[in-house]
């Protein structure tokens, strides 16, 4: 039997709930029970870390991965790591950094499964050099309606592309086998420089993220005037044996610990308003240093600095928060501004945005990078005019040929979800294939009619 | 699937003739509403409003016709009306409900009937054939047209406040059960507003337009609050209304 119960889901944002069955199978076969006599709705969910209703399934079935749950050792000779779909960037961090081992991709939290990293097709700050997440997975095993299929980028590239960013609308991936990348030490050596507007900003980017692994932007978007979107920038690249001393020499590979503190309730929604997150900016911008370089820092603190209190998104209050993340390509970099005009015209608060690089896209047709720009916004749902003010960003978005981020969508229409990712119909020709009674569906997908 | 600003795809209004309901509605499908469902009495006028949405940009638009004053055709109703919607209804309008004549229900036994199975008992029969169809399909937002007529009851309308006062009380307990299952149930207490239903009547303080009450509405719709005044200000006032002291109370007019 597999256990299950009803529950009440949401996003990380804590928007839009519904209620759901939750089935937590243990293996593989479990999985293929899940399907038997299934008539839908039926959706994967890993650790509920994308911000809308992408692993939600009202009035159907959710299928947990947490129980999917296998690690085998990483291969000294290739670096290949097999493993449950279930398994956390943590749970994963925790066992290949003392080894010598990091993941290709990392996202801003270690609090994400490997099926929802590859079902979200996940980015980190180096996708400008090593692309997205599911280009370093070698093969999978995908539990669909009308079968299990083991897959690889040759065997099967529509369905495999499908998958990557497919959202969990292809089926349930249970386990993958991923190509992780060596590393001397748990430390990364990090070049700060702090800029007094958005071209400062976008320049330095321009000119010099070529020359670090990872690199992102800290974008202030509530201060307007010519001091609009001044920002720090943060690049950096592993660091080697030698640019440690004292402690960490003697201990170079740590993995990160698990977070100390917890947000214990929901506090009124307001708290965080626009002269909180306003003085929150200040504070943070002014404490970066002008030019920093080749400071060391942990992995953690570097790539997961968010991970440090859990249940954060709890300080939004009862109401919830969403994130609006879009990308544009080169020659769209003038909408990273006129985003960010937009937003502060409008007078929404806004938590400090995340400006990143992005190089080639993957084929997978709902994978959401493409070459250019990407910029990340946090805001608390509340003022009135924002639901106009994101359907605006939308059209502009979709007009300079860029798309938004499935996993933190909450709220995009239909007809720009087409606009915006023309390569849909590939999905849901895959679907038609491996799915045709339509058993696959999240609330996500029924909300952009995907078929 | 209402988005994360609980705006709604597909909406089901019972009282598919209500103006205020209508405005509502032409309001949402300038957002994200493309499906709607009207249930109400006349098939012409239902027929006019559904026009007049699709011209709104309404994709699907279904008209079901039912009589309020038989209670016992509210279940078949909601089941209609989920077969039209041909899926899961993310909002529904409750506002089935007549003003009545108090000059009649006074002493009228048979209009007094009438008007509490078209306001009172029509209205808690489907919702409690609502009430499962939301929880099965895991989500769902009812918004109850109530009215401040039934916040404190005034002898110019006592029947018709009693109606809603009833409803008022079904709506907030019945919101309070579905509650955990992810179904959000809202109480609408419009103050006076200027429509084919009030016409003729002498207009009371704070009376509001169509658009302004539907525009309120919309707002609230979004909102967290449990119950939604048209116009806000009716919060205030009839907090003091209803603490007025009885003597005080009956020599205001009617
Ligand atoms: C603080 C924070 C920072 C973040 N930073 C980044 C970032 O820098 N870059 C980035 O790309 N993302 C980022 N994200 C988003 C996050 O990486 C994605 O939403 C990721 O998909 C979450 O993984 P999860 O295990 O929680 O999956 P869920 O949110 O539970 O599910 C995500 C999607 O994957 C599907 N899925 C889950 N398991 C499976 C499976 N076994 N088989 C098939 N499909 C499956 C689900 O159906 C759903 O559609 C961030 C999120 C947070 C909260």
């Amino acid at each position: 039997m597999i256990d299950a119960t009803e529950e009440l889901l949401t996003g990380w944002g804590n928007t839009a709930p519904s209620l759901a069955r939750v089935e937590r199978p243990r293996t593989g076969s479990e999985v293929e029970e899940a399907f038997e006599d299934m008539t839908g709705p039926m959706i994967p969910r890993g650790l509920g870390r994308s911000y809308g209703d992408a692993a939600q399934c009202a009035g159907g079935t959710v299928v947990s991965n947490r129980g999917l749950w296998h690690l085998s050792p990483i291969d000294p000779e290739t670096g290949l790591v097999t493993l449950g779909a279930g398994v956390s960037l943590e749970e994963l961090l925790a066992v290949s950094i003392p080894a010598g081992y990091f993941v290709p991709v990392t996202p801003g939290t270690r609090q994400v499964t490997i099926g929802g990293a590859i079902g979200a097709d996940i980015h980190g700050k180096n996708h400008h050099v090593d692309g997205s997440f599911t280009k370093h997975v070698t093969s999978m095993t995908l539990a669909t309606p009308t079968g299990v299929v083991t897959l690889t980028q040759k065997s099967d590239p529509e369905l495999f592309w499908a998958t990557a960013g497919g959202m969990g609308l292809t089926g349930i991936i249970t386990q993958a086998t991923l190509q992780m990348i060596p590393i001397t030490t748990s430390y990364v050596t990090v070049d700060t420089e702090r800029f007094n507007d958005l071209d400062g900003v976008m320049n330095a980017m321009l000119s010099g993220d070529d020359d670090y692994r990872y690199s992102v932007a800290w974008v202030d978007c509530m201060t307007s005037g010519p001091k609009m979107g001044r920002g720090v920038l943060t690049r950096g690249d592993h660091a080697p044996r030698s640019a440690l001393s004292g402690r960490s020499a003697r201990k170079p590979l740590v993995a990160p610990s698990s977070s100390m503190l917890t947000v214990p309730f929901t506090p009124p929604s307001g708290l965080l308003n626009r002269l909180s997150i306003t003085a929150f900016n200040e504070a943070w911008f002014r404490k970066a240093p002008q030019r920093r370089d080749g400071e060391i820092q942990s992995l953690g603190s570097f790539f997961h600095p968010l991970d440090g209190v859990s249940w954060w998104n709890r300080l939004h209050g009862h109401r919830g928060f969403l994130q609006y993340q879009f990308v544009v390509d080169d020659a769209h970099g003038e909408v990273i501004r006129q985003a960010i005009e937009v937003l502060s015209a409008a007078s929404v608060p806004s938590f400090l945005a995340v400006l990143k690089r992005f190089g080639p896209a993957d084929p997978g047709p709902l994978s959401f990078p493409l070459k250019g720009w990407t910029l990340a916004l946090d805001m608390p749902i509340g003022p009135p005019q924002l639901a106009d003010v994101l359907d605006q960003l939308d059209i502009m978005v979709a007009e300079a040929g860029g798309r938004i981020y499935l996993a933190k969508d909450s709220r995009l229409s239909p007809e720009l979800l087409r606009a915006m990712y023309p390569d849909v119909q590939k999905l849901e020709e895959v679907r038609k294939r491996i799915d045709p009674k339509g058993v696959l569906a999240s609330d996500l997908s029924r909300r952009l009619g995907l078929s | 699937m209402r988005n994360a600003f609980g705006q709604p795809q597909t909406v089901l209004v019972l009282g598919g003739t209500s103006e205020i309901a209508h405005h509502v509605v032409l309001q949402l499908v300038r957002e994200r509403t493309t499906t709607v469902v009207l249930a109400g009495r006349d098939k012409g006028r239902l027929e006019d409003a559904a026009s007049e949405l699709r011209e709104a940009g309404a994709t699907t638009v279904e008209t079901i016709t039912f009589d309020a004053s038989d209670p016992s055709t509210a279940g078949a109703t909601i089941d209609d009306a989920f077969h039209a919607a041909g899926g899961p209804i993310d909002l529904v309008l409750l506002a089935v409900g007549q003003l009545g004549d108090q000059d009649i229900s006074d002493n009228d036994p048979v209009a007094t009937i009438k008007l509490f199975d078209v306001n009172l008992t029509w209205p808690a029969a489907a919702l409690a054939a609502l009430r499962g169809r939301l929880i099965s399909q895991g989500m769902g937002h009812v918004a109850v047209f109530s009215s401040v007529a039934g916040v404190r009851v005034r002898r110019a309308n006592f029947t018709y406040g009693a109606t809603k006062a009833g409803l008022d009380a079904l709506a907030q307990g019945f919101g309070d059960s579905v509650r955990s299952s992810g179904i959000k149930v809202q109480i609408v207490r419009p103050g006076f507003v200027r429509t084919k239903m009030t016409q003729g009547l002498s207009e009371a303080p704070f009376t509001t337009d169509v658009d302004q009450a539907a525009e309120t509405i919309v707002k609230g719709l979004s909102s967290s609050a449990t119950v939604i005044w048209s116009p806000p200000v009716l919060q205030g006032v009839f907090f003091i209304m209803k603490n007025l002291p009885g003597f005080l109370w009956r020599r205001l007019p009617g």
